[in-house]
């Protein structure tokens, strides 16, 4: 090792961390695929730059808040959650929600059933109503896990669900997406939608949490 | 000719899925292959995704299901409730009637 090598060494030391690559992205082959392809599109006309822009703000912009408007408006109007568990996509736009060519399947946790969402293949989400999905349900640990020991992978959520209740897992492998409806805490009876739709958070809607009033 | 397959099964049939595993695009996961299930619901006709993934129509429409699968029937050591069900969805021309035992 050269003496003036060293030396830089020693001076990156002094800083805590190393400093951040220049180019944090590598140009994998699908990368440059996706790049040559809205290019194209691009000078085509078919759309702009802007466009693709305001997608991807849109698509960052949606949050759970969307789907939590759905499952409070089914804990106080019965005739709504019995529509919206026949069909999820026409009960979603019922109340003003666009929800595209999404074909939602709604499901309802009982004390006898409790159910739980994932994609086994890739990383199906219902995203018109609950935003992009977070890191761990991308992740092969929970996509390989929790179809096979349900019990204890939402026992490292913090969930543990009793013997007698039936486990369901959902596995949107192909063309449905799945939202759960939590249980409706006890000593929320004179809640309003608001208030309630702030117990209904993203993870109570993939099932790997109960809705709590704390 | 129409572009949709007539669905072949109804809620509360039970089933057989295909062991098969052909290469390329297929949305039916290797745990449930050979095993059996029930008809939970019909989800309606969507063309064939093993098809779409080549830029093919994926046409005809294939009846799309969901089906129920019991824990125990998947999984030799599962060590929850033997009430314990995953739901997969899956086109038909993956299922076929499960012989009467």
């Amino acid at each position: 090792m050269s003496h003036e090598h060293e030396q830089a060494t020693e001076h990156l030391h002094v800083h805590r961390y190393p400093p951040r690559p220049d180019q944090d992205d590598t140009l994998t082959y699908y990368r440059a695929m996706e790049v040559a392809v809205r290019e194209l599109l691009i000078e085509k006309g078919v759309f702009t730059a802007v466009d693709v822009r305001r997608q991807v703000e849109d698509m960052d912009g949606r949050n759970s808040g969307r789907g939590a408007q759905m499952v409070a408006r089914a804990w106080l109007d019965p005739a709504y959650k019995q529509r919206m568990l026949a069909d999820g996509s026409k009960a979603a736009e019922e109340i003003g929600l666009e929800v595209g060519p999404l074909k939602l399947v709604v499901v309802e946790n009982t004390p006898s059933v409790h159910n739980v969402i994932v994609c086994t293949l890739c990383s199906c989400y219902p995203r018109m109503l609950l935003g992009l999905p977070p890191d761990w349900y991308k992740s092969r640990n929970y996509r390989s896990r929790v179809v096979r020991e349900p019990r204890a992978v939402l026992a490292e959520f913090g969930t543990v669900i009793p013997d007698e209740t039936q486990i369901r897992v959902h596995d949107s492998t192909a063309d449905m997406r799945y939202l759960v409806t939590p249980m409706r805490p006890e000593g929320t009876e004179n809640w309003s939608e608001a208030e309630l739709a702030r117990l209904i958070t993203r993870d109570t809607m993939i099932g790997v949490a109960l809705a709590d009033r704390a | 000719m129409t572009d949709v397959v007539a669905p072949q099964f109804h809620v509360g049939d039970r089933v057989t899925v295909r062991a098969a595993y052909p290469i390329g695009h297929v949305r039916t996961p290797y745990y449930v292959r050979g095993k059996h299930g029930i008809i939970e619901r019909l989800c309606g006709a969507y063309p064939n995704p093993e098809e779409l993934a080549y830029a093919r129509p994926g046409l005809p429409k294939q009846p799309l299901y969901r089906v129920r699968f019991l824990q125990r029937e998947l999984w030799a050591n599962y060590a929850g409730q033997p009430a314990d069900v995953v739901e997969v969805e899956i086109y038909q021309h993956w299922l076929e009637a499960q012989e009467q035992a």
